[in-house]
């Protein structure tokens, strides 16, 4: 065969990007289609359902379950306040004498009462939950209800792994080359509000530091495990980051340990030094994958927004890739070939393997699945 | 209905992981049902792609190169403008396409209860037999506040909810509460989001009126056959079939590509074949085996993010699967480090390894899950981290598969003194006949040693137990291929999915290392003979081939025993398979591992080296 499929962070100086807002719950849309947002503008906006408490009236009231209807003063749907009597027993003769009032616990709205159980559900006054536009661009689309499509020309870098959620900063290099490490001594009052380019690794004394300094967000190559679990307080046990409340987002573009960073990545970084950029550090590996993301928007026409169809990344003799396990783990090569036999490796398992080209010429025999395509 | 080999002579089986869409054919060659081909291509229901069929048609693509190469035959053909041809004509087309699937993360439910270990979990087990992955079991006595049950309801986007609690003609003021909660936090479905949450009721039948009034408009709500109608009664067929089939109308109806997938799915004459969720595929070629050889099983299927273990006990085949959805080898690899400790991993490495190395390999396998071992040391540090993997999900299973809880018993004398209480676990090792597995780590390990000797550690059997690997993990497809003919998924199930590894006999006991603790005298098939007294604390491997039995004569020594009788002398055939019949006399109840690391390094390499695990460069 002489290609095969194979996954791939893409990494360009220009593409259209497409983006959904979209509330949690439905609610209302506050731009319309063809407006020009910044990153920072309220998009949509919802009330969440508060919070639901449930109240054992007949308990309280100290009557049965069933004897609760002769008593009970509010019904389903009504407004309450911690003053609204909820249910009231008529006292010993009828004449009010001894007679025990049940005020509600809460502000809010009677979601349900129960003669079964003798249980009230009380629900708490709405939340409200505002959607932003985390990009500068156009809103291309309007979910009706439910948010909308902002578009854009960005350089966009996904990483591998991050920590954090959404933040907006300027993009300051602080290293020297993409292999180079910094001190914490190089994180100053001048980074304050920027998204820091830490080079291959960042150590934790560099985190203390920039966390210290007000940074909004650190890109590096590399990071040790060990360093996030001292930051979190426990160890990441499936990848499902991105609410993570540490003060500030984490980006890796290459994986755990000392890794150089691409050299395209660390070029683009340092090209668009000083520009406004979007950066979130969500992961999710397992169901819907979703990577974190390095978005630096770009001046544009409205025809230029032109999404490419989308394609899986085809490995064939030519490709870009970049190894993703040991050996040579983060060098870059190229495809030569992709023989058809399973070849035996130094484990002895038998793969699908490629013959790559490093930069320096020599040649190798990889496993494809060791691979990932670098786009572009 | 079920067809033979008049009608179905060539079925093409696909299985939907959430990484790789994984094709098998299998044909009608020479008078027998064969597996002959297999092609495999990354699952795409994920963005962009966002359409199942898509990875379908590539791993099927792979299928047909592979078999016009295979046959010399250009124009061999499956699919016609990107469609399966049904039935086959000629070179061109399939008698049947079947699929099973646990893409985009299987089948996810949320149980509720009264009592957890009663109600709350037959429930589970309905749901788990089902094929599904338990995200809660929520019960009137779980120690959560009631608002805090309503919470956790909420943030919960479940596929469905299975509801049980009470016995029929009991009390039903706990069960209609339980549904007031769940009425309460509303809970909608993780796909779909203008469609209602389905949720099955299954508990006492006197409360369904009241069910129905609370939840009625706000859930699709289906009624079915109480789950526990008496104490001592479960009932799980009803509530598993409407499982069954509210994840083809619901959930796989949601998910992108499916109801193309679905009309795909048929049969010889053009009838639709049922998608089925993986896991109740396996759960269905385990129960099949035990009951057909009248064997107690134990099967496991260790994948990137789950590890599902299957059991079938007693002479009733009871049978029960639990899916630890935090285990696994890839997505999950670094969960397993967390629930098993890096003193637990570390324990199976024979290498002298920095922490912060290993650390750093793990996260870097889970967040590239794809990428396989290219380093011998890799391998190993892999393989050590799949036997905790396997014994933290098998000590699940253990716990959860028991006996009915809350159960009165009338105990005869002999049992008076015994611990023995309701609710004990049925899992027996000492009375296991067969242990099956499945999974990438398992099935493609590079040597068949390594799986040999990744099951014993993980499941330390006792006694004597048959070892079998599921060769190229096809159990899921033989066990949706089953419903239209029985023939070929058996088939095919001997010939080319069940791997015989060997036997293992494990005396149990006590012991001290270098005294005796096992002789035993084989009587190999080709005439000659394999004695030793072996020392306690030693692994022995004797070569004995696929269908070969040698004659043993086994003698334990000292407090060792060798099966549920406490016998300590037994003459049995011993079968032989890939690997050969091991001979283990490192103890069990308890297994040990020395404390101090050279010594344990040292003890590690020994046994691979017996085990004929890794090249010997390793164990240097």
């Amino acid at each position: 065969m002489g290609q095969a499929y194979s996954a791939g962070l893409t990494v360009t100086e220009s593409i259209v990007l497409r983006k959904e807002r979209i509330l949690p719950l439905k609610g209302k849309v506050l731009v319309k289609k063809g407006d020009e947002v910044k990153a920072e503008t309220v998009v949509a906006e919802t009330l969440l359902p508060g919070k639901v408490v449930p109240f054992n009236l007949a308990n309280k009231l100290g009557v049965t379950p069933g004897q609760l209807t002769n008593f009970i003063k509010i019904e389903a749907g009504q407004q309450i306040t911690t003053h609204t009597v909820l249910a009231e027993t008529k006292g010993l003769f009828g004449l009010g004498l001894f007679k025990n009032e049940v005020h509600s616990p809460v502000e809010g709205e009677v979601e349900s009462i129960s003669s079964v159980t003798g249980q009230v559900l009380l629900r708490e006054p709405r939340i409200p939950v505002q959607v932003k536009a985390f990009m500068d661009g156009i809103v291309t689309d309007v979910i009706e209800d439910e948010g909308v499509v902002i578009e854009n020309k960005s350089a966009y870098i996904q990483g591998i792994f991050g920590i954090g959620g959404e933040t907006i900063g300027e993009i300051k290099v602080l290293a020297k080359s993409p292999e180079a490490e910094i001190e914490a001594s190089a994180v100053d009052a001048s980074c304050s509000g920027k998204i820091i380019v830490t080079g291959s690794f960042v150590n934790f004394a560099v985190i203390e530091a920039a966390r210290h300094h007000g940074v909004k967000a650190i890109i590096t190559g590399g990071i040790d495990d060990r360093d996030i679990k001292k930051l979190l307080g426990h160890d990441i046990g499936v990848a499902i980051t991105g609410h993570e409340n540490i003060g500030l987002t984490i980006v890796v573009t290459e994986g755990f340990g000392k890794i150089t960073m691409a050299r395209k990545t660390f070029d683009l970084l340092k090209k668009f030094e000083g520009k406004k950029t979007s950066i979130h550090g969500r992961t999710q590996i397992r169901a819907g994958v979703i990577r974190p993301e390095i978005i630096i928007p770009q001046a544009f026409d409205a025809a230029e927004l032109v999404v490419k169809e989308a394609s899986l990344p085809i490995l064939e003799p030519g490709t870009l890739i970049r190894v993703i396990r040991q050996p040579n783990f983060g060098k870059i090569a190229k495809v030569i070939s992709l023989p058809e036999e399973l070849t035996k490796v130094e484990s002895e398992t038998l793969v699908r393997v490629l013959e790559a080209q490093f930069e320096d010429g020599t040649r190798m025999i990889l496993p494809r699945a060791n691979v990932e395509v670098i786009e572009t | 209905m079920q067809y033979d080999e008049k009608r179905l002579t060539r079925i093409v089986a696909t299985d939907c992981g959430s990484t790789t869409t994984k094709a098998i054919l299998i044909e009608w060659v020479d008078g027998e049902y064969r597996q002959t081909i297999r092609g495999e291509a990354p699952t795409t229901v994920e963005a962009p792609l966002n359409d199942v069929t898509k990875g379908v048609i590539n791993a099927t693509q792979e299928l047909e190169e592979l078999a016009r190469l295979k046959y010399h035959n250009p124009n061999i053909k499956f699919m016609e403008n990107g469609e399966f041809v049904i039935p086959r004509k000629g070179d061109i087309g399939v008698d049947a396409y079947v699929s099973t699937s646990s893409a985009g993360g299987g089948l996810q439910m949320m149980v509720t209860g009264v009592v957890a270990a009663m109600t709350g979990e037959s429930a589970e087990r309905a749901a788990l037999g089902a094929g599904a992955i338990v995200m809660d079991l929520i019960a009137s006595n779980d120690k959560r506040m009631n608002h805090e049950k309503i919470e956790r309801i909420r943030e919960l986007r479940p596929d469905m909810i299975l509801m049980a609690g009470g016995e029929d003609g009991g009390t039903i003021k706990h069960v209609v509460e339980m549904a007031e909660l769940v009425s309460g936090a509303d809970p909608r479905p993780r796909l779909g989001s203008g469609f209602k949450l389905p949720v099955i009721y299954a508990g006492n039948k006197e409360a369904r009126e009241h069910i129905k009034e609370s939840l009625g408009d706000k859930v699709d709500l289906i009624i079915t056959d109480n789950i526990r109608p008496k104490l001592e009664t479960e009932n799980l067929g009803p509530a598993r079939d409407k499982i069954h089939d509210l994840f083809m109308e619901h959930v796989m109806k949601q998910a992108p590509g499916y109801n193309k997938l679905m009309e795909w799915c048929q049969g010889p004459e053009h009838e639709q074949v049922p998608i089925m969720p993986t896991p109740a595929a396996v759960g269905n070629i385990m129960q099949a085996i035990a009951k057909d050889e009248k064997i107690e099983v134990v099967g496991v299927d260790i994948g990137g993010a789950t590890t599902d273990v299957f059991s079938v006990f007693t002479e009733d085949y009871v049978f029960n699967r639990t899916v630890s959805a935090n285990l696994g080898m890839s997505y999950s690899i670094s969960n397993v480090l967390a629930s098993s400790g890096l003193d637990n991993i570390m324990r199976w490495v024979p290498l002298d390894i920095d922490e912060n190395e290993l650390r750093n390999m793990i996260k870097n396998k889970m967040i590239r899950p794809t990428t396989i071992p290219s380093l011998l040391e890799e391998l190993v540090l892999e393989q050590a981290i799949a036997i905790e993997a396997l014994r933290l999900a098998f000590e699940q299973h253990k716990e959860f598969a028991s006996s009915l809880k809350g159960m009165q018993r009338q105990r005869d004398i002999s049992e008076a003194f015994s611990q023995s209480t309701s609710g004990a676990s049925i899992v027996n090792l000492m009375t296991l006949n067969l242990l099956v597995g499945s999974g990438g780590v398992l099935s493609h390990a590079p040597r068949r040693h390594q799986t040999v000797m990744l099951l014993i550690n993980a499941f330390l059997p006792e006694g004597i137990t048959r070892l079998a690997v599921d060769s190229i993990f096809m159990m899921p497809h033989l066990g949706v291929l089953s419903e239209i003919s029985t023939k070929a998924a058996t088939e095919v199930f001997r010939k080319d999915c069940m791997v015989y590894l060997g036997t293992c006999v494990a005396p149990v006991g006590k012991g001290k290392i270098g005294k005796p603790a096992l002789y035993a005298k084989l009587q190999m098939p080709d005439g000659s003979v394999w004695e030793e007294d072996i020392p306690f604390g030693e692994v022995r491997l004797i070569p004995c081939g696929v269908g070969e039995v040698a004659q043993a004569t086994l003698k334990a020594s000292g407090g060792l025993i060798l099966d549920k009788d406490k016998n300590r002398e037994l003459t049995v055939d011993l079968h032989g398979g890939t690997v050969g019949i091991v001979l283990d006399t490192r103890g069990r109840k308890p297994f040990t591992l020395p404390a101090e690391k050279a010594e344990r390094i040292a003890l590690l390499k020994k046994w691979m080296r017996e085990f004929k695990a890794y090249p010997e460069a390793i164990l240097q």
